[in-house]
């Protein structure tokens, strides 16, 4: 029980502005999907039209095949654990959380027994007569939890439920719902802003960009193989590296040129972005993670290398960040290939150059002002489509 | 000397008077009482510290005393005079209070007032917040409801007085029951008992848009996302009105009932003006008019008689105002 759909699902607010632009997925039974981008984005809207806080404008969404669109949250058999949690602040612990049994005249000792189970699963048995106002921001957090498991839903829906949770103890939490879900094996919708919330708890994560799905995939599948500009400047931090770059085919090998910069293009990488042959003498947007640098040591032919001067260092104990300044022009993701990209908000600027950020071992760290020898990893480059975003694969 | 020059030396005899009072006392205190210096400088400084805080309460503190305490115990103090204030009479102006069937009527009557006025206008003024709180034109809705508030109780009287006017040309309840029924006219305010909620129809209507102005801001000040979870929750409209929304404003409902409660314990007006306390609808405060500049003893004793009925709703009233504050 729990299978979401997403059929063709707009969101056009009365004002025009679209905020879900044709979204097509499904949630499988049972599974954790994580919905992440940036604000405004649309991943808030799409998880409220799925518990029916707000209205479809097109397309259908589906729960365990039923249409829902018309059906009211209470008919839809969901549940919801907000951002700032939404306790009721007069009702106890235990009315809280049994409050959705009492909407539905669930029997009285029904409700205790699985009011009582749900703290138990929560280990806050001792809070039950306390007021929201007398927990801390965990045991608010856990009594959302717990208010969404008594009803046993058929999908559970969590809109940034760690947001405002400090650091340590988000972690804490982000371990404990992961559980939980695993526990209780429900279908799971979840949204966030932070990808490593949305890498670390989902069993597949969505990447949306102005109102439009960029990608679904494994997170791991996210990270290797991003589909678009935008799903590879967000995932990964620090970010993918993302200049323009000009593709080159010098003697039968091809080369990437970037400003004054130049990378062979190893095998592997074409095998991966076979699409880049088409490419020659074009441009395109090449991307390079920080952790596939590594400083050269003197055995790796001159054309391997990109030499560069160190702008500054920083060090993070387990590993280091060098940055790297080039001239080559710098492609933002976010606002390149989005909507808003359409409109012209970000017209007229100058392009920016790239800083290339370079993450490497502690040991070989050098200094400001250092001119380095840089190499990459094979199979690492990364090429999308200067106008479309899209990977050249 | 000239009304200008008088208002100029007020306002400087005042400003200076207090710039004086306040650097005069601090000398005094720390140059006279507790000098600092000597063995005991360092608890001499403590103790002036101690004292400083109630130089600057006193000026206020003896205004109100003034002007708040003093009236209170004179007036206490001068019901305890016959009508002419020359002769001791002790409790006898209560006891006769006591025996009078008119004051009995007025008290009782003063207690229908306090159940119903307040419960009417809370009750009318939070559904009018609810029902406005969504509406394009609510905020229209709302002045117009507001408006009343705007009126004194006189001049709120003299148009009811229209509307229940002993005549179907005039009186809007003679003219419905004309056209309806073809009654005859009756003048509604001589009609026993009920005539009580006729007047105090009035005060709601006055009262209403108060209420429904304050309770309208406590409504939006409810988080948005309990009322969501609430739905999600499976509340239906009535439900999440009742058990969310209302729950959460109960301390602001309970301000405004117990501030209309004072409101209508100082309420005269509309009695005065509609029947002037006949025909069985006297309250305690027309009442105390009636004895007002004739018999000082009797109207002061009736003063004092509503005192210590208001007494314990204001201070139920301060307690939930200050609660809501923090």
């Amino acid at each position: 029980m729990g299978e979401v759909n997403f059929n063709n699902v707009v969101k056009r607010f009365d004002d025009g502005t679209v905020a879900v632009s044709d979204l097509n997925f499904s949630i499988e039974e049972g599974e954790f999907l994580v919905l992440v981008g940036p604000s405004g984005c649309g991943k808030s809207t799409s998880l409220r039209m799925v518990a029916g806080l707000e209205a479809i404008t097109g397309g259908e969404i589906t729960i365990d095949g039923e249409v829902v669109n018309g059906l009211t949250p209470r008919e839809r058999d969901i549940a919801m654990v907000f951002q700032t949690y939404a306790l009721y602040p007069h009702m106890t612990v235990e009315q809280n959380m049994g409050f959705p049994l009492r909407m539905a005249r669930v029997d009285p000792e029904e409700k205790k027994r699985r009011v009582r189970s749900a703290t138990n699963i929560l280990g806050m048995e001792n809070l039950l007569g306390r007021y929201p106002r007398e927990l801390s921001g965990g045991q608010r957090q856990r009594v959302a939890m717990g208010r969404a498991i008594v009803r046993s839903p058929r999908v559970f829906l969590m809109d940034e439920p760690l947001s405002n949770l400090d650091a340590k103890l988000r972690v804490q939490m982000r371990g404990e719902i992961a559980r939980l879900q695993r526990e209780l094996g429900t279908t799971t919708l979840y949204v966030t802003h932070d990808q490593v919330e949305a890498m670390t708890l989902g069993d597949r994560v969505a990447v949306m960009h102005d109102g439009v799905l960029q990608q679904l995939a494994p997170p791991a599948r996210l990270y290797q193989a991003p589909e678009t500009v935008f799903v590879a400047g967000f995932i990964g931090s620090p970010p993918m590296n993302l200049c323009r770059a000009t593709i080159m085919d010098e003697g039968g090998a091809l080369v990437a040129k970037f400003g004054s910069f130049a990378l062979p293009i190893d095998p592997g990488s074409i095998e991966k972005y076979p699409n880049v042959r088409e490419h020659v003498g074009r441009d395109v947007v090449l991307g390079t993670r920080p952790e596939c640098f590594f400083i050269a040591s003197g055995d790796l032919p001159e054309n391997k290398l990109v030499k560069a001067k160190v702008d500054f260092v920083e060090m993070l104990g387990a590993e280091a960040l060098i940055y790297l300044p080039t001239d080559a022009e710098q492609i933002d993701g976010s606002t390149r290939f989005g909507v808003k990209a359409k409109t012209g908000a970000n017209g007229g600027t100058e392009p920016e150059q790239l800083t290339l950020v370079a993450r490497i071992a502690p040991k070989t760290v050098p200094s400001h002002g250092e001119m380095v020898n840089i190499a990459y990893e094979e199979d690492s480059l990364h090429f999308f489509d200067i106008d479309t975003g899209r990977a050249l694969r | 000397m000239s009304p200008v020059l008088q208002g100029a030396a007020t306002i400087l005899i005042g400003v200076f008077g207090c710039i004086g009072y306040f650097y005069a006392s601090n000398i005094i205190l720390d140059r006279v009482l507790f000098p600092a210096r000597g063995p005991k400088a360092g608890r001499n400084i403590n103790r002036a510290n101690q004292v400083r805080p109630w130089l600057f309460l006193f000026p206020a503190i003896f205004a109100l005393g003034l002007y708040l305490v003093y009236p209170v115990v004179g007036s206490f103090y001068r019901s305890l005079f016959d009508r002419a204030g020359d002769d001791f009479i002790g409790l006898g102006n209560y006891i006769d209070l006591i025996n009078e069937p008119t004051f009995r009527t007025a008290v009782f009557n003063n207690f229908l007032w306090i159940l119903v006025v307040p419960a009417g206008s809370t009750f009318f003024g939070l559904a009018a917040a609810q029902l406005t709180d969504r509406l394009r034109w609510g905020n229209i809705a709302k002045s117009l409801i507001f408006m009343p508030m705007a009126i004194s109780f006189v001049g709120a009287s003299l148009i009811w007085k229209f509307v229940y006017a002993n005549n179907a040309d005039i009186g809007l309840i003679n003219a419905a029951r004309e056209a309806l029924f073809g009654a005859e006219p009756l003048d509604v305010l001589q009609i026993p008992f009920w005539n009580n909620f006729f007047l105090m129809f009035i005060l709601i209507w006055i009262q209403t848009g108060f209420a429904m102005v304050i309770l309208s801001a406590a409504l939006r000040g409810i988080p948005e996302e309990t009322i969501e979870a609430a739905i999600i929750d499976g509340a239906n409209p009535f439900q999440v009105f009742f058990r969310i929304k209302v729950p959460q404003i109960m301390g602001t409902i309970v301000v405004v009932w117990t501030t209309i409660t004072i409101l209508v314990l100082k309420v005269f007006d509309i009695v005065y003006t509609m029947t002037g306390g006949n025909f069985g609808t006297q309250i305690l405060p027309s009442y105390m008019m009636g004895y007002m500049f004739r018999d000082n003893g009797r109207a002061t004793a009736v003063a004092f008689v509503i005192m210590v009925i208001v007494l314990p709703v204001m201070v139920w009233n301060i307690v939930q105002a200050r609660r809501e504050q923090r």
